[in-house]
């Protein structure tokens, strides 16, 4: 049972990756009892599974997710809701206010209107359904203040780190709130700009240097350095 | 009608652009060329020069084309008005439109289709410039493009041509070789999984010399399959070598 790749080897559609007893995983496809790659990716192994992280894919809806959404248009009973992805999201006017909702009271673009952005989660998704959202949740809805930033969805759990590990030290360090979209798109609050702009740095860096090992201790020390130049100034 | 006083090939054997009869163009692919575009690449296929963009996967306008259980490839092969000899006309004529279904029909079978279902893919092909064998070399740049765009696919597709010239069989005929030529027949060809996805033939042949010519265009693909792989890694290239600098 051989696979045919390096660990993290460069990998592009239709590269034969194993032969016989393996799983496939993200970004692979079975056939015959052999595994291909179907994106351009960076190849693993782990546990008889062949994965592919993506360098270059799209956001798919999945039940749960939190995403940051763009409001698109303000309909006759909810808004339809940008989230970056094959299918526009559906947001309900009764899940927003939280009580039974009639026309004849209220004015729905007062609480949301055209190119407001929130904070959302996917309550549901299935092929024959556009994706709903819902901000029934604490932390969730309407985003008020803080900066925005887009990446590759797929590089999205290269920030959050092992357990969490690189976007809690990113929070301690930089003092910002961070809330990552997993449709690529990322919010983050500071109590003053150079805050978030400090975190805004520390995040391009985690996208471009991605594919490498050891990044939370870079990243920790990136942003010392930084912190410390902020305050010689 | 055919002008049978024209040598397609000289003393030796060779060509009119002195090529051999199994030898390829030159061919340079690049990926990514387009920023405004979700996938892209470029094609100098001998003096052929094609750009392809790719937009989506994104929700399928007009509504009533979308299909429940499936993802929607449109395709609009064109050609510039400049990329032949005698202006053509930018409107899309009988063959473009032909030529857009086979493009799109030869690219499917390497698409998950089935899963994104009610979404669109838009493919644009534009010729900048033609000499013979558009449509394969189209075919080659626009699966690089769908790669590109972050698309999962079964296998890249290549696509190559073998035609006769002087009774001869010949690979990857250029415009005055197929114009003057007695057949061609161009090839899609998905090498790691060895399917044919187009298969076509104009003109005459035996069928002892249509299968020398299949095996002829497959000879070709896989060639060209390795330029455009090479293509699609160097965009990414740079992400490995700073790994190997570390």
């Amino acid at each position: 049972m051989p696979t045919f790749f390096e660990n993290k080897q460069l990998v592009i559609p239709g590269d034969l990756l194993a032969e016989g007893e393996y799983f496939a995983g993200n970004n692979t496809y079975k056939e015959e009892n052999k595994i291909y790659a179907s994106r351009i990716g960076l190849a693993e192994y782990a546990n008889k599974k062949v994965n592919i992280v993506a360098l270059r894919a799209f956001y798919f809806p999945k039940e749960g997710d939190v995403v940051i959404g763009t409001v698109k248009e303000v309909g006759f009973s909810g808004w339809t809701i940008n989230i970056k992805s094959p299918y526009t999201a559906i947001l309900r006017a009764s899940d927003v206010l939280s009580r039974s909702f009639k026309p004849q009271n209220d004015e729905l673009s007062q609480v949301l209107t055209t190119g407001d952005l929130i904070v959302a989660k996917v309550a549901s998704y299935d092929r024959f359904h556009d994706p709903q959202l819902t901000v029934g949740e604490p932390g969730l809805g309407k985003i008020t203040k803080g900066q925005i930033m887009n990446m590759t969805p797929t590089k999205i759990p290269r920030v959050i780190g092992r357990q969490g590990s690189m976007i809690s030290m990113i929070k301690n360090e930089t003092g910002c709130q961070i809330i990552l979209g997993l449709n690529g798109t990322i919010l983050i609050t500071g109590e003053t700009p150079k805050n978030e702009e400090l975190a805004m740095a520390a995040i391009t860096k985690i996208e471009e240097e991605s594919h490498t090992s050891g990044l939370t201790d870079r990243i920790t020390k990136f942003l010392k350095e930084e912190k410390t130049k902020m305050e010689k100034k | 009608m055919k002008d049978k006083t024209i040598k397609l090939l000289n003393k030796k054997g060779l060509r009119l652009d002195g090529r051999k009869l199994d030898e390829l163009r030159s061919v340079k692919l690049e990926v990514g060329i387009l920023p405004n575009a979700d996938g892209s690449a470029y094609v100098e296929h001998g003096k052929n020069k094609i750009i392809v963009g790719v937009f989506g996967p994104r929700e399928m306008h007009p509504k009533h084309l979308q299909r429940a259980d499936r993802m929607v490839l449109r395709c609009r092969y064109h050609m510039a008005p400049f990329s032949v000899p005698e202006r053509k006309s930018p409107a899309p004529s009988r063959r473009e439109n032909e030529l857009s279904k086979v493009i799109r029909d030869s690219l499917l079978p390497s698409l998950f289709v089935e899963n994104y279902p009610r979404t669109g893919v838009d493919l644009y092909i534009e010729v900048l410039q033609a000499d013979g064998g558009t449509r394969c070399a189209s075919i080659t740049a626009a699966s690089l493009a769908l790669a590109d765009a972050g698309l999962p696919m079964r296998d890249i597709v290549v696509a190559c041509a073998a035609g006769k010239v002087n009774g001869k069989i010949a690979l990857d005929l250029m415009d005055t070789e197929d114009k003057l030529g007695d057949a061609d027949v161009p090839v899609a060809y998905m090498p790691n999984l060895n399917a044919i996805t187009l298969l076509q033939m104009d003109g005459k042949l035996s069928t002892k010399e249509f299968e020398e010519a299949v095996k002829m265009a497959i000879e070709g693909c896989k060639k060209i399959s390795n330029i455009q792989k090479e293509a699609l890694q160097t965009k990414y290239k740079v992400i490995k070598q700073e790994e190997v600098e570390e």
